[in-house]
């Protein structure tokens, strides 16, 4: 018997085919990695096991029982909890009306407000997750929102558990209490599937895996049979070549200066508290840290789209902190922002007018304030060219391209304007391994080219393997700085989660003491 | 608070509804009128009317002689001027409902600069110094909840409504205290002849106001298309996050996007009085700022767009005007169309299924 | 001066604010159902509109103007049904949509005015709302004096407000009403309809904005007039941001309004001396000071304005 068997399962989406005709077969209390690239399928799988997404083709039977899902109540009635990438919590609402929410105690026509609160602490004591029920989502950490989601998931009693991407947000020390978690809900009987595309967590956590990639199932294997690499090779489809040596940079000047930065946001509550940093000309230098502890800040804080309430930035040695946005950026900063589509790219544009977006006054490309429409096209077709953007035309509009193709515009962009400084947020979020290489080897090419990058990143891996130096951030501080060699995965940790280590061979930061 | 959170707070939908590509617009938008008449007949027929006879004595009324084509014409004029001014803020993401108070206070102040300067100065003069004074009334109404919008986050909808209000009331409490005519109306005296704009076909009552309209619809044109300031006014009203980030002044734009609006509304009211009224009426426009809207919402905020636009509800206007005098159906039944054909227009998903079912018809 | 200070402070204009304020606190707290459902409620002028034709319509055809407010509840209803038709299903811009019921119903109430009456101005006078008093709070001071003798629809409007704010924060419903305009995603993956749980708010936004209009055409007055909420709709909204999506919040928020709205009925027949037009301009210039202010610190909820689809969504 298998708990879940999803057979010959295909998804299309227009013109995309997300699933194609996948099986998929998941064993009472074990934990099943489902392995693959963005962009695989794996997350549509699972929408499609969660209700979320109607099949257009194939069969779905839990407990060997066939069942057809017209939406999230029917499989939440079957037993199947999810817990999405993106928490399905709404901030503003406390922790205890999040878990309850769909499936309220009442008392006459009003809800058991004390009922439900008496539940969530129930179910929280039993697994050992613990929250405050009373508090607003909004202000409790990442790691205790995804505990609320999972609580959620368990108060509807599910025994098939999917969590989809769960390690993204967390520190590696919590993503070892979500382990621990996830063995004693196994213990007690639950079935769990694990999407990722991270290698070592599956060899960690996982009895068997399920490899998808295209959106067709490669294999499914029993974790103890497999080496990472074999993994790795299934997902990509060819040999991984480790990745040749970064190399080092040659260090020149200081080109960003940041002198005890302190930024305060809504309620006088510090976002950045006394930032101290800076990035010389031919390196990279990494910010390391869990999303939401002031890299945005940082970021706009750079750019000049956030007033400083202390401290100064210096760009060559000149004052830039109280410039307006586009004085800053003229003055020598390229940027490929966090989010792109939201901050990237304006996605009804077209390819060539995204192109000049941050240039549109300056000449050449605007004389006069009339805008220069051959030179905006000549630009257009060298940087599709250069940066092998594929799209049918630069009159296309952005939103018609993936999102790699959309990253590579950015990029493309960005590095051909005048620049000596890169700030680089989240570079390849979203992107496939291809993608991904691509841009990293853009920006050690611009480093060994003299440029000062500043790569702010939620992936660790990313930060090691890119940066010459490494700046730990913790709650809008910078808690530690030091060669990318000197700090240890386990060390990155602790600092990211607001540990401190007496290891003094870092030089601490003002921040951090 | 930055405006960073500003218009994304309550533009979501306004902008997907820019962004979205115009392939079958036309087709669309025809199929939307044609419904909007389609109901408005079932109306007449309820309330016991012929149809036929009205909507004969609407087209009749519409078209039926040169000088009926003519009043088809003026009451076209400011529609143009109103409808572009909605189009032009939409650009940006901002929804000006506020032509109609705009109009007023720019129809005030042709009609006060003709009368104090039109006798002393030569006539070209008088008449581009009125109409200035028109451009420039309207755009201050507007600037200020442009103002509001991009450094408070108030919602331009409400501000402008109010200023609606306000603009009818200030043009009313000033006409009475200071430009009145002596007699039963609340009016201001004749401009000088100088000072009116000349008549486009001599004998009828279509001014060159008309031609003044096709300028504007030209001028927005170029500008969205063609400066760096119509880029960044376009790019603030698609996705303002990511205007700001690439150093575009956004609260700058957003004023600017609601000054030309006003302008342009402003202009409207200087058409009417300075083309049609020669004098500033209280209470004169049926609502031009508001069939504006349904203008603007038609032509899809394209300027070109206005011009096709803004002649249908000319023709439903003038055309209304004969339905009630010789069919006796209350004109108010245009203005009840008006809103249907927003509605219609501004549905995405409509336009979807009754394209599709269309074209599932013919395959 | 004085005589200003006199008028602003008189007890009488204390009643009329509460008088003024019922229309308004009853649109605002619809907004508020809408809204936190994440449907932008411009349409809330169209609907009181719609409401006060419909209960002059209501008492005209039935002489009882308690079935012409029943009928005024039910014409707002529809009116919102219809802004939920467009804003839900066919995914009109909220906005837009809003804007453009407020000139159908414009466009609507006018004609049929004629249509029923041959007047364009106003109707006919109907059967209005009788006064209702509470003789036994009548001697309690102050409050007393404001409150014991007023419309009924005075003190509906209060118990609504209260049953208002009860659904929204005590009841399974209200939760699901604010998790749809905080989060329509998260909702539909707990189970919860998220399009049903907006319609249901939409429409009865509607309602509850009917019924203010059916405040101004049968309890303020005995008729309709053209354009008779004049912006009330607007400055509801107004009210509602103000009052924070609270129900309690847009009532109290309502009395800021419609002290204004007060003031300029006293002024006018007060012997201060100001030009109609200027007293007139009053409660709009307050709605625009008020807005600016309020929206700096307020929040809205997080989904308002936005289509949501289950199953579409990336």
């Amino acid at each position: 018997m298998y708990a879940v068997r999803m057979e010959k399962i295909t998804k299309r989406f227009g013109q995309v085919v997300a699933n194609d005709a996948v099986d998929f077969e998941v064993a009472p209390a074990e934990i099943h990695c489902l392995l693959g690239e963005n962009g695989a399928g794996k997350s549509t799988l699972m929408r499609i096991l969660f209700g979320l997404y109607q099949k257009d083709s194939g069969e779905i039977y839990i407990n060997d029982e066939s069942v057809a899902f017209s939406g999230p109540r029917d499989a939440i009635a079957h037993g199947i909890g999810m817990v999405h990438q993106h928490f399905m919590l709404a901030g503003r609402l406390t922790v205890t009306e999040n878990i309850v929410a769909g499936d309220e105690p009442r008392k006459g026509l009003l809800l058991d407000y004390k009922k439900a609160r008496e539940k969530v602490r129930d179910v929280s004591k039993r697994y050992g997750l613990k929250v405050d029920p009373d508090a607003r989502v909004e202000n409790i950490s990442v790691g205790q929102q995804q505990r609320v989601e999972i609580l959620k998931a368990l108060m509807r009693n599910a025994r098939v558990l999917i969590l989809d991407e769960p390690t993204a947000v967390l520190t590696p020390q919590e993503v070892q209490d979500l382990f621990e978690v996830m063995r004693k809900l196994k213990e007690g009987g639950a079935t769990i599937i694990f999407i990722t595309h991270k290698l070592k967590e599956t060899m960690a956590i996982s009895d068997r895996v399920t490899v998808l990639r295209d959106g067709r199932k490669v294999t499914t294997v029993n974790t103890a049979e497999v080496s990472a690499a074999d993994l790795a090779e299934l997902m990509v489809g060819r040999q991984i070549v480790s990745q040749a040596g970064k190399g080092h940079g040659s260090k020149g000047k200081v080109v960003l200066e940041l002198q005890n930065v302190s930024v305060r946001g809504p309620g006088g509550r510090a976002r950045l508290e006394d930032v101290a940093l800076q990035v010389r000309s031919g390196e990279i230098l990494g910010i390391a840290g869990v999303e939401g502890n002031g890299q945005l800040e940082l970021e706009e804080v750079i750019l000049g789209l956030r007033p400083v309430s202390q401290g100064r930035i210096l760009l060559n040695g000149e004052d830039i902190t109280r410039l307006r946005p586009k004085a800053v950026r003229d003055k020598g900063i390229a940027c490929i922002p966090s989010d792109r589509l939201k901050r990237g790219v304006i996605d009804s544009f077209t390819v060539a007018q995204n192109l000049v977006l941050g240039t549109q006054s300056s000449p050449p490309f605007s004389i006069r304030g009339i805008l220069q429409a051959r030179r905006i096209n000549e630009h257009a077709e060298r940087i599709v060219a250069k940066f092998d953007v594929r799209t049918a035309s630069h009159e296309q509009p952005v939103s018609s391209l993936s999102g790699g193709n959309q990253q590579k515009l950015v990029v493309g962009r960005e590095l051909t304007r005048r620049h000596d400084l890169i700030v680089a947020s989240q570079p390849t979020r979203g992107l496939d391994v291809g993608a991904t290489d691509y841009i990293h080897r853009q920006l050690l090419a611009m480093r060994d080219e003299g440029k000062a990058i500043l790569l702010i990143s939620a992936e660790l891996d990313e930060i090691r393997s890119l940066s010459d130096r490494i700046a730990v951030m913790y709650e809008g501080r910078i808690v530690a700085t030091g060669p990318a060699d000197e700090f240890t995965e386990k060390d990155l940790g602790l600092l990211m989660a607001g540990h401190r280590i007496g290891v003094q061979d870092y030089e601490s930061s003002p921040g951090s003491a | 608070m930055s405006l960073r959170q500003a218009p994304r707070k309550w533009l979501p939908g306004v902008t997907a509804w820019l962004a979205r590509p115009g392939l079958s617009d036309i087709l669309y938008s025809t199929v939307a009128v044609l419904l909007a008449l389609l109901i408005g007949a079932v109306l007449i027929a309820a309330s016991g009317r012929s149809v036929v006879a009205a909507y004969a004595s609407l087209f009749g009324g519409a078209f039926g002689s040169i000088y009926n084509i003519a009043n088809t014409l003026m009451m076209t004029t400011p529609l143009i001027f109103t409808g572009l001014a909605v189009a032009l803020a939409f650009q940006c993401g901002l929804f000006n409902v506020g032509a109609e108070g705009q109009l007023y206070v720019g129809g005030l102040a042709s009609a006060v600069a003709a009368l104090t300067l039109g006798s002393s100065l030569p006539g070209a003069l008088s008449i581009l110094l009125a109409l200035l004074a028109g451009a420039l009334a309207g755009a201050a109404l507007a600037a200020g909840p442009g103002y509001m919008k991009a450094k408070m986050g108030a919602h331009e909808v409400i501000t402008t409504i109010m200023l609606n209000y306000i603009g009818i009331f200030l043009t009313t409490f000033l006409v009475k205290a200071y430009f009145k005519e002596p007699g039963p109306v609340d009016q201001t005296p004749f401009l000088p002849p100088s000072a009116r704009l000349p008549e486009l076909i001599p004998g009828t009552r279509v001014s060159w106001g008309i031609v003044l309209g096709i300028a504007a619809i030209f001028a927005a044109d170029y500008i969205l298309k063609r400066t760096s300031a119509g880029y960044e006014i376009q790019a603030v009203g698609r996705n303002p996050a990511a205007a700001e980030y690439a150093g575009v002044n956004v609260p700058g734009r957003v004023v600017l996007a609601m000054v030309m609006s006003g302008v342009v509304a402003g202009l409207a009211g200087s058409s009417v009085v300075m083309g049609t009224l020669y004098r500033f009426i209280t209470n004169f426009s049926p609502g031009y700022g508001f069939t504006g809207i349904a203008v603007a919402v038609l032509a899809r905020n394209r300027p070109w767009g206005v011009l096709p636009a803004a002649l249908l509800f000319g023709i439903l206007q003038s055309g209304g005007l004969s339905m009630q005098l010789f069919a006796r159906i209350p004109m108010d039944l245009m203005t009840l169309v008006q809103g249907i054909v927003i509605l219609f227009v501004a549905a995405p998903a409509l336009a979807g299924m009754l394209l599709r079912r269309r074209t599932t018809a013919r395959g | 001066m004085n005589e200003f200070l006199d008028v602003i402070f008189d007890i009488n204009n204390l009643t009329a604010t509460i008088r003024m304020a019922t229309p308004i606190a009853l649109a605002a707290m619809g907004g508020a159902f809408s809204e936190r459902s994440g449907v932008v409620n411009i349409g809330l002028e169209g609907m009181m509109l719609t409401g006060a034709f419909c209960g002059v319509l209501g008492s005209y055809v039935s002489g009882s103007p308690w079935l012409g407010v029943l009928f005024a509840i039910a014409g707002g209803g529809l009116m919102g049904a219809i802004l939920a038709l467009f804003a839900i299903r066919l995914k009109a811009d909220h906005v837009v949509s809003g804007v453009g019921l407020n000139i159908f119903a414009l466009g609507l109430t006018t004609w049929l005015m004629q249509v029923l009456w041959r007047n364009r101005g106003t109707s006919v006078s109907v059967n209005g709302l009788p006064m209702f008093s509470i003789p036994a709070i009548k001697n309690i001071p102050v409050l007393g004096t404001i409150l014991w003798t007023h419309s009924p629809l005075v003190y509906l409007m209060l118990i609504l407000v209260f049953l208002g704010w009860l659904v929204m924060f005590r009841t399974p419903l209200g939760l699901r009403i604010r998790m749809a305009g905080e989060h329509p995603e998260a909702a539909d993956t707990v189970g919860i309809n998220v399009h049903a749980v907006q319609y249901f708010s939409v429409t009865l936004s509607g309602c509850l904005a009917g019924l203010g209009g059916a405040y101004l055409s049968l309890a303020q007055l005995n008729w309709f007039s053209m354009n008779m909420s004049a912006g009330r709709g607007y400055m509801a909204l107004a009210a509602n941001i103000f009052g924070q999506w609270n129900p309690i919040g847009c009532l109290g928020s309502s009395f800021l309004f419609a002290f204004t709205d007060s003031l300029q009925m006293r002024i006018q027949t007060s012997p201060v001396k100001l030009p109609t037009e200027i007293i007139q301009m009053l409660p709009y210039i307050f709605t625009i000071l008020i807005l600016a202010g309020a929206v700096v610190r307020s929040r809205p909820p997080a989904a308002l304005g936005k289509h949501y689809e289950s199953g579409r969504v990336s």
